[in-house]
C-alpha cells in the first residue's frame, strides 16, 4: 500500500516498485537487477533449470567469480579450496545456459560483486538490486535499494521479476559534524555497531545522512553502507547527490545523462517519518578496532578490552582491561568489499611508503577489489610501494576475507584485517581476527603489533 | 515443502548471542553446488574436535539433544553471510524451528522459504524454555512450556506460507499479468533500467 507525503527515500523507491499487493499485505516488489557470484549462483541457476523455470529478463542478471577464485598471479579455474573448481565451472555453465552476463575469472572487469557493480554502473540511484550475498547493502551508497537475500529468493527474483515482502521499517542514522583526521568511514560503521549492537538495525532500511556522510566520497560511502549487514539491517541507503551522478556518468551500464526529473526526487522529504532515528557526533569517533568475535566488539584503538562474553575473550585470547595497542599480530590483510577500492589503497600506500612490515609478520597481503582497481593502482605505482614494504600484491577476489578451505594460518594466529567480519573461524579455524580501517592494518603491519595510524606521518 | 502446523520437541539450548551462519555451516563444509549433504557440516567448528571426532561438550552431541528439532538461541540468530546453506543444513539435520529473541533478516527469510519457523520470544522467555519440552501451535501463534503459554508474532504472509507449505514462486507466478502490466508501463517511465 502506498504511503502519503512526506516520504523517506526508501519508501519512495519501494512505492515506485510495487507491482501488486498480496491479500496478506506483502508487496510484490519489482527487482531491477540481480547479481550472482559463484559461491551461491550456480545452485540458484541449477535449481531453476531443474524446475524448468527460465530467467525472465537475462539482460538484467549478472554474475561474477569472486569468492573462491585464486588470487595468485596467473590464475585460472583451479582454486585452493578443495572441490572449489566445480563452483566456478558450474556457475559458468549455468550462466551461459541462462543467457546472463558473466564476468569470468580472467575477464578484465572481474572483481568483488559490490565493487564492480558500481564501477560498471550496474547499480543506479532509485533502482532495486538484490544478490545472494549479505553485503549487497554496500550498493545502497549509490542511492539504490540494494539488499542481500538467500538462494531461494534469488531464484524467485529471477523467475518472477519480483520479490514478495512486507514493507521494511526505516531508520535514520545521522552523523553530525565532521570526522577528525585519520578517522574513516570504516570507523563510522564500527562506532555505530559498537554503540547500538550487532542486532541494532534488524529489519530496517538504514538511511545514512548528515554532514559527515555528505562529506564522504562515493567509495567511502560504500564502506559505510557495506557494514549495514553487520548491524542486521536489511539495507543501507544514502541519497544520491552531484557526487553520485558524477561518479556514475559514463559508466558502461549507466544512462548517459541524469537529467530526468526522476533523479531529483531521490531524497527523503523534509519531515519524513522514520521508525527510528540515531544521531552520532562524527567528531567524537576515533579509529576503531574489534577486540572480540562480533563486530559489536569494537573499541577506539587507544582503548582497553572491555568485559564481554567469556566465549569471546577465550577465543580471542585477550583479557578484560588489556590495552589493545601493542597486541602482537601475525597476519595483515587489506582487501574485501569493505576496503579494497582505489581510495583505500591510496591511503594505505601513503602510510606504507618508505617503510617495511615487521619481520614477525607471517603474511601481509593486498588484494584489490577489482581488476579495474588493480590496474588503476598499478598505473599510480601503488603495487610497488606495497611490494617494497613486504606486502604481496594479488589479483582481485574475496581472498582472506573468509575461509573456504584455501589459504590460512595455524590456529591461534592473529590477523589484522580491513574486512567486515571477525567471527570465530571466519579467516580459518582458530584464527583471531581484528577488523579495522586500512590505515590501522598498515600501521599494525609495520609495527608487528596493533598500532594507531595517527602516530605515523604519511611520507612524502 | 513440508507444512509447519504444530510441533512438540525439546528445545536444545544454545543461549549465546550472534550465532552466525559461518558457525551454523562453515564455508569449508559447503562442498558442492547442491543443497544436500550439509547436515554433517552443521555447526562443524563446534561439533567436532581434531579428526572429526564429536565434541562431547557440544549441545547436539549430548544424548538428550541429539537430533534436536528445536534450537533455543540468543539474540541476532543467523547473522552474517546470506548463505541459505545454513538453513538447508539445519533442515537436513531435522531442525524445524529456532526460538530466539531476534533473527538476522536474511536468515529469517531463508527459514520461511524452507519450512522452518523462526520464532521470536523475549529473552527471558527463551531462557526459561531452553532445554525443556515445548509445544508450538503456529495457527494459534502460541508456544506452551509447562504451565506457561506464550504468544509469538509472525508476518501474516510468512505464517500462511509455513502453514500451507507453499512454494513462493508458484504463488507469485499467479500474479504474472499484474507484474507484466507494471513492467510494460515501467519500460516507458524508466527506460534506462531495461538493458
Ligand atoms: S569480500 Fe568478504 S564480505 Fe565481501 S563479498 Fe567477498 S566474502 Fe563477502
Amino acid at each position: 500500500m502506498a504511503l502519503t507525503l512526506p516520504l523517506t527515500l526508501a519508501d519512495k523507491i519501494w512505492d515506485a516498485h510495487v507491482t501488486a499487493t498480496t491479500p496478506a499485505g506483502s508487496d510484490l516488489v519489482a527487482i531491477d537487477r540481480v547479481f550472482l557470484h559463484e559461491r551461491t549462483g550456480a545452485s540458484a541457476l541449477k535449481s531453476m533449470a531443474s524446475a524448468g523455470r527460465p530467467v525472465v529478463d537475462p539482460r538484467r542478471v549478472f554474475a561474477v567469480m569472486d569468492h573462491i577464485v585464486d588470487t595468485r598471479p596467473g590464475r585460472g579455474d583451479k582454486t585452493l579450496m578443495l572441490g572449489g573448481q566445480a563452483f566456478i565451472t558450474e556457475t559458468r555453465a549455468a550462466a551461459i545456459a541462462a543467457g546472463i552476463t558473466l564476468f569470468d575469472v580472467t575477464d578484465p572487469d572481474q572483481g568483488i560483486t559490490h565493487v564492480i557493480s558500481p564501477e560498471l554502473g550496474i547499480v543506479l540511484p532509485g533502482c532495486t538490486l538484490v544478490a545472494p550475498d549479505s553485503h549487497t547493502c554496500t550498493q545502497g551508497a549509490l542511492g539504490a535499494l540494494a539488499w542481500g537475500i538467500g538462494s531461494s529468493e534469488a531464484e524467485h527474483a529471477m523467475a518472477t521479476g519480483v520479490l514478495r515482502l512486507p514493507r521494511p521499517k526505516t531508520m535514520l542514522v545521522r552523523f553530525d559534524g565532521a570526522l577528525r583526521p585519520g578517522v574513516t568511514a570504516k570507523d563510522m560503521a564500527l562506532a555505530l555497531i559498537a554503540a547500538h549492537g550487532a542486532g541494532g538495525g534488524a529489519g530496517h532500511v538504514v538511511e545514512f545522512a548528515g554532514p559527515a556522510v555528505r562529506a564522504l566520497d562515493i567509495e567511502a560511502r560504500m564502506t559505510l553502507c557495506n557494514m549495514a549487514t553487520e548491524f542486521a539491517a536489511m539495507a543501507a541507503i544514502i541519497a544520491p547527490d552531484e557526487k553520485t551522478y558524477a561518479y556514475l556518468a559514463g559508466r558502461r551500464y549507466a544512462p548517459t545523462a541524469f537529467d530526468a526529473p526522476y533523479w531529483t526526487s531521490l531524497h527523503s522529504d523534509e519531515g519524513a517519518r522514520f521508525d527510528r532515528t540515531i544521531v552520532i557526533d562524527a567528531a567524537a569517533i576515533a579509529p576503531m578496532i574489534t577486540w572480540g568475535t562480533s563486530p559489536e566488539h569494537a573499541i577506539p584503538i587507544d582503548g582497553v578490552v572491555p568485559s564481554g562474553p567469556t566465549r569471546a575473550h577465550d577465543y580471542i585470547g585477550l583479557a578484560p582491561g588489556a590495552a589493545i595497542i601493542g597486541t602482537p599480530i601475525d597476519v595483515a590483510f587489506i582487501g574485501s568489499c569493505t576496503n579494497a577500492r582505489l581510495s583505500d589503497l591510496r591511503r594505505a600506500a601513503a602510510l606504507v611508503k618508505g617503510r617495511h612490515i615487521a619481520p614477525s609478520i607471517q603474511k601481509a597481503l593486498v588484494v584489490p577489489g577489482s581488476g579495474a582497481v588493480k590496474r588503476a593502482a598499478e598505473a599510480e605505482g601503488l603495487d610497488k610501494i606495497f611490494a617494497e614494504a613486504g606486502f604481496e600484491w594479488r589479483e582481485s577476489g574475496c581472498s582472506l576475507c573468509f575461509f573456504a578451505g584455501g589459504e590460512s594460518f595455524p590456529a591461534g594466529s592473529r590477523s589484522i584485517s580491513s574486512t567486515n567480519r571477525n567471527f570465530e573461524g571466519r579467516q580459518g579455524p582458530g584464527i583471531r581476527t581484528h577488523i579495522a580501517s586500512p590505515e590501522v592494518v598498515v600501521a599494525s603491519a609495520i609495527a608487528g603489533a596493533i598500532a594507531d595510524p595517527r602516530d605515523l606521518e604519511p611520507q612524502a | 515443502m513440508t507444512p509447519f502446523t504444530t510441533l512438540s520437541a525439546i528445545a536444545a539450548p544454545m543461549m549465546f548471542d550472534n550465532i552466525d551462519t559461518d558457525a551454523i555451516i562453515p564455508s569449508r563444509e559447503m562442498k558442492s553446488t547442491g543443497r544436500t549433504g550439509l547436515a554433517e557440516g552443521l555447526f562443524a567448528g563446534w561439533r567436532y574436535v581434531e579428526g572429526r571426532v564429536p565434541n562431547p561438550d557440544f549441545v547436539l552431541n549430548r544424548p538428550e539433544y541429539a537430533g534436536a528439532r528445536i534450537i533455543a538461541g540468543g539474540a541476532n540468530f543467523g547473522c552474517g553471510s546470506s548463505r541459505e546453506h545454513a538453513v538447508w543444513a539445519l533442515a537436513e539435520y531435522g531442525v524445524r524451528c529456532i526460538i530466539a529473541p531476534g533473527f538476522a533478516p536474511i536468515f529469517a527469510a531463508n527459514c520461511i522459504r524452507n519450512g522452518l519457523l523462526p520464532l521470536v520470544l523475549p529473552r527471558e522467555a527463551v531462557e526459561s524454555i531452553a532445554g525443556r519440552e515445548v509445544y508450538i501451535n503456529l495457527a494459534a501463534q502460541t508456544l506452551t512450556c509447562g504451565d506457561e503459554t506464550y504468544s509469538f508474532p509472525i508476518e501474516a504472509e510468512a505464517k500462511d506460507m509455513l502453514l500451507e507449505g507453499l512454494d513462493a514462486i508458484d504463488l507469485t507466478l499467479k500474479s504474472r499479468t499484474a507484474i507484466a502490466a507494471w513492467t510494460h508501463a515501467d519500460r516507458t517511465a524508466r527506460p534506462w533500467i531495461y538493458l
